[in-house]
């Protein structure tokens, strides 16, 4: 029998540095029924099975009284706002088909492969800014220095935010950060302030929108705003300001954790540091490794639109689901050595970008910024050290990684000639 | 076994894939690979969509990795007839290849227009392999004034998809009630139609062409079973494949139009049925027992047939039958046209019900069940791919049809008769 606690204890923020181990208790059991009635599914055949089912829902917060759900995206993003946007102007990663799909495709048709390869120099340019700034100090966070700052930049300059106005959304997501830490959940007046953030980027976005309209720009907001869609026509405003807010966000929160969770990878393993130094060409293999070993976002929740049997169980109607994609990823029966940081892995179906039908968006832009950092991090640093490890995580279970990442070089920290 | 001769009768992607598995199985020995056509191992799927709408040049569509092989090819030199007793493999040329295991996969070639003569005629054309995309690309870089298409199959349907792409009046003839009738049924097709239709292809349902006739050379017009013409410049005859498999003749192999017999570790069958050790068969021209359908022997001429059954093929050559235990991939095909990216899971034949279980029609993005006998035994997705792998499970398993409600936007499917045609006894 497994412990029908082990979600709880995922996450309590005591276990945040390893939940490996919680992970593979519940994989005893692939689909596991939690005492609130949650069911857990850790197991990679049956998490592929839940992603693909049509009864699965996305449309899943919580009804009126919005009791917690771990996932801080939900707690401290989404059911706040619920109380403000009408629930047909949830962002498309909480629809369901075929609303889903309408502004899936809305969204796909301006992250064209042409505007994200397009970001790839300038990305790399970032990384060596940021890496320039760091050169001289003995000891720098990466976290801080780049893992956050690269993909802020990049996602505001891909949406097409201005530059001088890049401060004001670092103070809103430093805001939105104090949501993620466990003591604000009872501090009401914490939860007034970030309500009151969100309205600020709403308005905020809702007048850039306007602006785009007025002068459009090569840049993604631009064509959401003007773009027509041929079987849907213009995006409506609330449905904009949605997208906008969840691509601003999901540009914040993520691939922070996917650079950070990569260094620490790389460095717990330094064979595999000082092979990438050697050959930047592994990237790639590397990169795709990290997504399976140590992913940025651990967990999604979804809702059970009708009786699921799955994995020798049935989900009733009804039922909260929490799909770990972070145990499956180590999931033996899948993966050969699975606890294994291997890069030369063939065949690694790994759950780093969900899958289906809410596959990442965003996973090729993520990708060319994790390679853009790891690759110039393995070049330039000098035999860099963990200064404490573990290091310290931010709180999130499902968007997990460190909070601070610091490093202290050896001898000779410089750029490279 | 790691040393000794393989040699593989074929030299497109089944044979090109089942080397590449024997290689990277261990096996170190000489590799010989026959070709029919004078060309290195290239890829199909594009030549009936990107090759003729000019996207890609038909040479272009070489498969990589044959550098790696360490293979020797011989290409123009079609395989002749085969000596089991002798182990060895006989060569139009003359050549005499001994092997001591031999891969068969000749695949199929493009079903002529009955006809010789008029078959003959300049502008007809059929499309199977890279020079027939090639002479089919250049006959509409002459803008013919009107295109005929015999056959309103896949191949019928992307080949007149891609040529009214280039803005050329296009006729479709085929006597089934609908377009792709016989692999989707009448439902699915009828959609399909109306696609067409939208598209501006004169949809000629239910009509059958008799007699193509020419002047000069050159074909001129249809004439229709039912009376009437259809005049044309340019003539497409897509009428399915025929099964290399005549070079066979004489081997005691159970070998016919419709394929070779195979077991589930795709040794080659006699004729009484036994498989022979030696000689094993993938891709289009093996015709196997599909466990996943009551051992039913099928012929699969699908892209993904040809690199799963090459690989196991290639298993069972080096380990032995057992170890590579009966091959059971799922049926899986995609097909481009008119818009449409159409993705199919298992076998539709014999369905007797069919039900839209995730979509809708009239967005064009939808996914389809069939069902046979209360059981589950295929799905086609409509620009709706990612949806298709939910159902994998409840096709192998044969779950009861319709085998999931309660989706998130078709929550009560209501099945209807497919339009499928009646099954041979």
């Amino acid at each position: 029998m497994s412990d029908a606690t082990l979600f709880a204890q995922v996450r309590d923020p005591a276990h945040r540095a390893d939940p490996y181990p919680l992970y593979a208790r519940l994989r005893a059991c692939p689909v596991a029924r939690q005492d609130d009635g949650t069911f857990v599914a850790s197991g990679h055949a049956a998490i592929r099975a839940l992603l693909h089912d049509p009864r699965v829902s996305s449309e899943d917060l919580p009804p009126a009284e919005h009791p917690a759900t771990g996932n801080p995206v939900k707690d401290w993003i989404v059911n706040p706002l619920k109380d403000r946007i009408a629930d047909r102007h949830r962002p498309f990663i909480f629809r369901d088909p075929p609303d889903h799909g309408a502004l899936r495709r809305q969204v796909m048709a301006q992250f064209t492969v042409a505007r994200v390869r397009g970001m790839k120099r300038r990305t790399e340019a970032l990384v060596a800014e940021c890496l320039d700034r760091c050169a001289g100090a003995s000891t720098f966070d990466l976290v801080d220095d780049l893992a956050y700052p690269l993909p802020v930049t990049v996602i505001c300059e891909l949406l097409g935010v201005p530059r001088e106005d890049e401060t004001r959304f670092h103070a809103w997501a430093t805001q939105l950060a104090t949501a993620l830490e466990p003591e604000s959940r009872k501090d009401e007046a914490l939860r007034a302030r970030n309500t009151e953030t969100f309205d600020a980027i709403a308005d905020y976005m809702r007048d850039l929108i306007r602006e785009k309209r007025r002068a459009p720009a090569d840049d993604m907001l631009s064509g959401l705003a003007t773009a027509k869609d041929p079987e849907v026509g213009r995006m409506s405003d609330p449905d904009l300001i949605a997208t906008a807010i969840l691509l601003l966000i999901a540009g914040h929160e993520t691939t922070v954790n996917l650079i950070a969770n990569g260094m620490l990878a790389l460095l717990r393993h330094p064979d595999e540091f000082a092979r990438l130094r050697a050959d930047p060409e592994r990237a790639p293999r590397v990169i795709e490794e990290v997504l399976r070993y140590d992913p940025p976002v651990h967990f999604r929740t979804r809702l059970a639109r009708a009786p699921i049997p799955v994995a020798g169980t049935v989900i009733p109607e009804g039922a909260p689901l929490v799909l770990l994609f972070a145990a499956g990823n180590r999931d033996p029966a899948r993966f050969p050595h699975p606890d294994r940081f291997d890069p030369d892995r063939e065949d690694n179906q790994h759950f780093g970008f969900g899958g289906a039908l809410h596959y990442c968006i965003g996973a090729p832009l993520a990708r060319i910024e994790a390679e853009a950092a790891l690759t110039a991090l393995a070049a330039r640093l000098r035999a860099p050290r963990l200064a404490e490890d573990p290091p310290p995580y931010r709180d999130g279970s499902s968007l997990r990684g460190p909070k601070r990442l610091r490093l202290v070089q050896g001898p000779a920290a410089r750029p490279s000639a | 076994m790691r040393d000794g001769t393989i040699v593989v009768a074929g030299a497109s992607l089944a044979a090109l894939r089942g080397a590449e598995a024997l290689r990277a199985g261990g096996f170190a020995g000489r590799l010989v690979l026959v070709g029919d056509e004078p060309h290195l191992p290239y890829d199909r799927p594009p030549l009936s969509k990107h090759v003729l709408t000019g996207e890609i040049a038909p040479g272009a569509t070489t498969l990589p990795g044959v550098g790696a092989l360490r293979a020797e090819w011989r290409l123009g030199a079609p395989a002749a007839g085969l000596d089991r007793a002798g182990r060895a493999l006989l060569l139009a040329g003359g050549e005499r290849l001994p092997f001591d295991r031999l891969l068969i996969a000749t695949g199929a070639r493009a079903r002529p227009w009955p006809e010789a003569g008029a078959a003959a005629l300049a502008g007809v054309h059929t499309l199977r392999g890279r020079d027939d995309a090639a002479a089919l690309a250049a006959g509409l870089a002459a803008r013919p004034g009107r295109v005929l298409i015999l056959g309103a199959g896949f191949i019928g349907c992307e080949v007149a998809s891609s040529i009214r792409a280039l803005g050329l009046p296009v006729t479709v003839v085929d006597p089934a009630p609908s377009p792709l009738t016989a692999a989707l049924g009448q439902v699915i097709g009828g959609f399909v139609a109306g696609r067409m239709e939208a598209a501006g292809i004169d949809l000629r349902m239910g009509a059958e062409v008799a007699h193509l006739e020419g002047g000069d050379g050159r074909v001129r017009r249809a004439r229709l079973a039912g009376g009437g013409t259809i005049a044309a410049d340019l003539v497409v005859v897509a009428l399915g494949a025929v099964r290399n498999t005549e070079w066979l003749a004489g081997s005691g192999l159970d070998a016919d139009e419709g394929g070779l017999s195979c077991d589930g570790a795709c040794r080659a069958l006699d004729a009484a049925g036994r498989p022979d050790d030696a000689v094993f068969a993938a891709g289009d021209v093996a015709r196997f027992p599909h466990p996943v359908y009551d051992n039913r022997p099928v012929a699969l001429e699908h892209w993904g047939n040809a690199v799963a059954q090459a690989a196991h093929a290639a298993r069972a050559m080096l380990e032995g039958p057992e170890a590579a235990g009966p091959y059971a991939e799922m049926p899986a095909f995609w097909s481009s046209q008119f818009g449409l990216n159409i993705k199919s899971l298992g076998l539709t034949e014999g369905a007797d019900a069919v039900a839209i279980v995730q979509g809708d029609p009239r967005s064009a993005r939808f996914l389809a069940v069939y069902g046979r006998e209360g059981r589950t035994i295929a799905a086609v997705a409509v620009n709706a791919g990612r949806w298709l792998p939910a159902y994998a499970g409840a096709i192998r398993e044969g779950a009861p049809f319709p085998p999931i409600t309660g989706g998130a936007d078709q929550p009560h499917p209501d099945p209807v008769p497919p339009g499928l045609p009646a099954q041979a006894a």
